[in-house]
């Protein structure tokens, strides 16, 4: 760090400007609740940024860049490189520290609701309270051709280490693969009277994966009557946490999320031993 | 740099011939919907209607629906234009498809016209394509081949070709040897090739005879400023890959993705559409001059790159049986292979290195083609731009032909102008710093990486051995049974389903195509 630097956290700390968050309200030690990003030194607010203007290469461009830095709160800023991309534009990296501080007790975060279970855990809830195997249909829908996501939830082979769905001696797993439309999605659905059905979106422009999901969920709410309409969730790494109702689905699942979260909460959501099994066989006559 | 036992390599190219003929055999018994409209456009039948159904549709069904395609579109269609039915192609075609032309398969001399007829109008399409050959001849001789080996291949993909154009622009100024103008997801799947320049497309841009025009017509201009010819590249892959290679070889595009199972393991496309479409498709681009790129890439990135490692050598020696087969040459074989070996497990680097090099010595004359990571690529900018450094590095020492510049945003954004830059600076860094290091560069025979290469070279034999002993209840060709059971990306693909399946039809034995003719004679008229 440097000693301007040092200098500015320390200044920070003793003597804050007016309408600025003193460094000593944030403990050193612990987590929050006033935090700030961290460099090398706690309190120093060092952030790293690079983006590029669309302007050629000169004093004017790096003296936007600066101004842009401020504007996002870095202060002072520290213009490390600029390089010319062409002749029209200009990439730039900037280091300095932040002047936002965030107050972490009033982030809203959607708490896992559900225990995370074992393989052997959810093999038990499933034998024991819905006493036969739980049908998961998974698909990646509309063009999306990249399977990762959904490969990565259902083949055995897995994710971070689970093993996938289909280890689960208690689901059956379906993996229908890329580029199923939604009817046929459905209609699979349907025939396999799946419980759960799994639908990865990967590859988005244009918000096409919202597109994709509220095209499926209505679909899906049309083709079966209220009340037996498998449980939908989604996956996929564009998708907002909390979104889940406007897009007509029951659980989004986003970047990250292991086979052994989602098979931890299709037994939270459908085997869960309160509440009623659904009675919705009686349409496979 | 590899030692390797020839006779081993020449029994897994034998096999590989074994598992490939009786599949060419199948594939000219057979006819498809997209063979007869690449057909028609080589005669010249372009355009489509206001609901931008294209006239090669409209006349291959309509002949379809009234005389069947087993005697091929050609007699039938020059037949009607002998008879007075219209004009020209393109009226026939309106006419057809307002159900007003009458189609019969004709029949003695009024054949032989027929066949004469349309063979000389087919005959001036190939000779547009000898044409276009010609001129990147030219070209190449005026501007000259990149200075240095791999050419740099990036991707362009915004959906507009008007957006796409300064990009490719861009993109060549900063160094790229190779253009792909990815195309739009689920294009694949259409049974038609859309028309005219476009400016939708998700994740990517339509391949459309205008949108071809319009970006080498940009490319020769940014050839000609840069003194050095800079190569176009699209997808001639799905349910209408003859008619785009037709295109490609009429507009003169200079790489195309054609690979001979991908559509059937990963877009669910029957398997005898697939290599029937995909051998008209090679006819067109050998004669073209095109070089193909495979798609062997796909099988790591769905399987574990290490335990899949030899898919790859046997879907290479795959592509190679069937590329010769239709005419294609050494050098017009971008085979494909990738940088997909999880970073985490010990020697991950010296196992790529194992088997880039020996896709490098079994194909010593191909332009292989390396892709960079995908699968491994997490977000982490920062080790994505080191990985990707690596991956360079392999390029470089193994020799590749044509590299797939990495994007440290792989799997975050498509690639920004920045992205592109970086990206482009660490391939130079790399090949710059590194790139005669093939010359030092010999493994000792017993070490690590030679091991690995012939153990991967042992697995190929052994699975084509058992590809050639795979057989199903309907007699079919070992390989489609092999494709059937899940052999290839443990995708289970029957020969009896798929997309695209209405589309295939048995040839009669009064079958004719003058563009197969002409193609396979070598002929201009």
């Amino acid at each position: 760090m440097s000693p301007t630097r040092a200098h500015e956290a320390r200044r920070r700390r003793e003597n804050p400007r007016t309408g600025e968050l003193s460094l000593a309200e944030a403990p050193s030690t612990g987590h929050g609740p006033i935090v700030r990003p961290y460099g090398d030194t706690t309190g120093d607010g060092m952030v790293q940024v690079s983006f590029t203007l669309p302007l050629p290469h000169d004093k004017r461009a790096e003296g936007a860049a600066i101004r842009l830095a401020h504007q996002m709160g870095i202060e002072p800023a520290l213009l490390v490189h600029a390089k010319a991309i062409g002749p029209d534009f200009t990439f730039f990296v900037v280091y300095g520290p932040v002047k936002h501080v965030v107050d972490i007790r009033a982030i809203d975060i959607v708490e896992r609701e559900f225990e995370l279970l074992s393989s052997k855990e959810v093999n038990t809830a499933i034998r024991k309270h819905l006493r036969r195997k739980l049908v998961v249909v998974g698909a990646c829908i509309g063009t999306d051709a990249h399977t990762v996501g959904i490969d990565a939830i259902l083949n055995i082979k897995g994710f971070a280490g689970e093993k996938g769905l289909e280890y689960y001696r208690e689901l059956a797993v379906h993996n229908l693969g890329a580029q199923v439309s939604i009817p046929e999605l459905v209609n699979a659905a349907y025939d396999l009277k799946a419980d759960a059905v799994l639908v990865s979106q990967v590859v988005t422009q244009k918000d096409a994966h919202l597109h994709n999901t509220t095209a499926m969920s209505a679909a899906f709410r049309e083709a079966f009557p209220a009340g037996q309409v498998p449980h939908l969730v989604v996956g996929g790494p564009r998708f907002e946490e909390g979104s889940a109702p406007s897009l007509g689905v029951d659980r989004i699942f986003g970047r990250g999320t292991t086979p052994g979260e989602v098979a931890s909460y299709l037994v939270h959501a459908l085997v869960d031993p309160t509440t009623p099994q659904r009675t919705r066989k009686a349409k496979s006559a | 740099m590899l030692e390797v036992d020839k006779a081993e390599v020449k029994r897994a190219r034998s096999l590989a011939r074994k598992a490939g003929r009786p599949v060419v055999n199948l594939a000219k018994r057979h006819t498809t919907v997209s063979v007869e409209r690449a057909t028609l456009r080589l005669a010249g039948l372009s355009g489509a209607d206001h609901e931008l159904v294209p006239w090669v549709n409209h006349l291959v069904d309509a002949v379809r629906g009234q005389v069947g395609l087993e005697s091929g579109v050609a007699l039938p269609v020059w037949d009607a234009l002998r008879r007075g039915e219209a004009s020209d192609l393109t009226t026939l075609a309106q006419k057809a498809a307002a159900g007003a032309v009458t189609f019969r398969i004709p029949q003695g001399a009024d054949a032989t016209r027929a066949g004469k007829a349309a063979r000389a109008a087919i005959a001036r399409g190939i000779r547009t394509i000898d044409k276009q050959r010609v001129t990147r001849d030219k070209l190449i001789a005026r501007h000259g081949d990149p200075k240095q080996k791999p050419w740099i291949y990036l991707i362009v993909a915004t959906g507009d070709i008007y957006e796409d154009i300064p990009q490719a622009q861009a993109a060549a100024r900063e160094g790229a040897d190779v253009i792909a103008v990815i195309r739009s997801t689920g294009q694949s799947l259409l049974d038609f090739v859309p028309e005219g320049a476009t400016r939708e497309g998700y994740a990517g841009t339509y391949a459309t005879q205008e949108n071809f025009r319009l970006m080498r017509a940009a490319l020769d201009q940014t050839s000609k400023e840069l003194g050095r010819y800079v190569r176009l590249t699209n997808y001639a892959s799905g349910l209408c890959m003859p008619e785009i290679a037709t295109l490609a070889g009429l507009e003169r595009l200079d790489m195309m993705l054609n690979d001979s199972m991908y559509g059937i393991l990963f877009r669910d496309i029957n398997p005898i559409r697939t290599f029937v479409d995909q051998r008209f498709s090679r006819q067109i681009h050998a004669r073209a001059g095109i070089i193909i790129n495979t798609g062997e890439d796909n099988y790591l990135t769905t399987a574990d790159a290490v335990e899949a490692a030899h898919t790859v050598t046997v879907s290479q020696l795959l592509n190679e049986y069937f590329a010769k087969e239709a005419g294609l040459q050494d050098w017009q074989l971008g085979l494909g292979h990738a940088f997909e070996i999880d970073p985490s497990i010990p020697d991950s680097f010296r196992l790529e290195l194992a088997h880039a090099l020996l896709a490098r010595t079994l194909f010593p004359d191909a332009p292989l083609k390396w892709m960079p990571p995908t699968k491994h690529m997490t977000g982490d900018i920062f080790r994505g731009y080191l990985l990707d450094g690596f991956f360079n590095l392999v390029g470089a020492i193994t020799g590749q032909g044509i590299l797939l510049v990495g994007m440290m945003t792989e799997a975050v954004v498509t690639p920004w102008i920045s992205d592109r830059d970086l990206a482009l600076q660490n391939v130079r860094y790399v090949l710059n710093a590194a790139g005669g290091l093939s010359e030092d560069f010999h493994p000792p025979r017993d070490g690590f990486i030679q091991t690995r290469a012939r153990e991967v070279l042992g697995e190929s034999i052994a699975l084509l051995e058992n590809i050639l002993a795979d057989s199903d209840a309907s007699g079919d060709p070992p390989l489609l049974a092999a494709i059937a059971d899940g052999t290839f990306g443990a995708m289970r693909r029957p020969a009896s389903k798929g997309k695209g399946l209405d589309g295939v039809i048995r040839k009669a034995p009064g079958y004719l195509n003058p563009a197969t003719d002409l193609l396979e004679e070598g002929a201009t008229r």
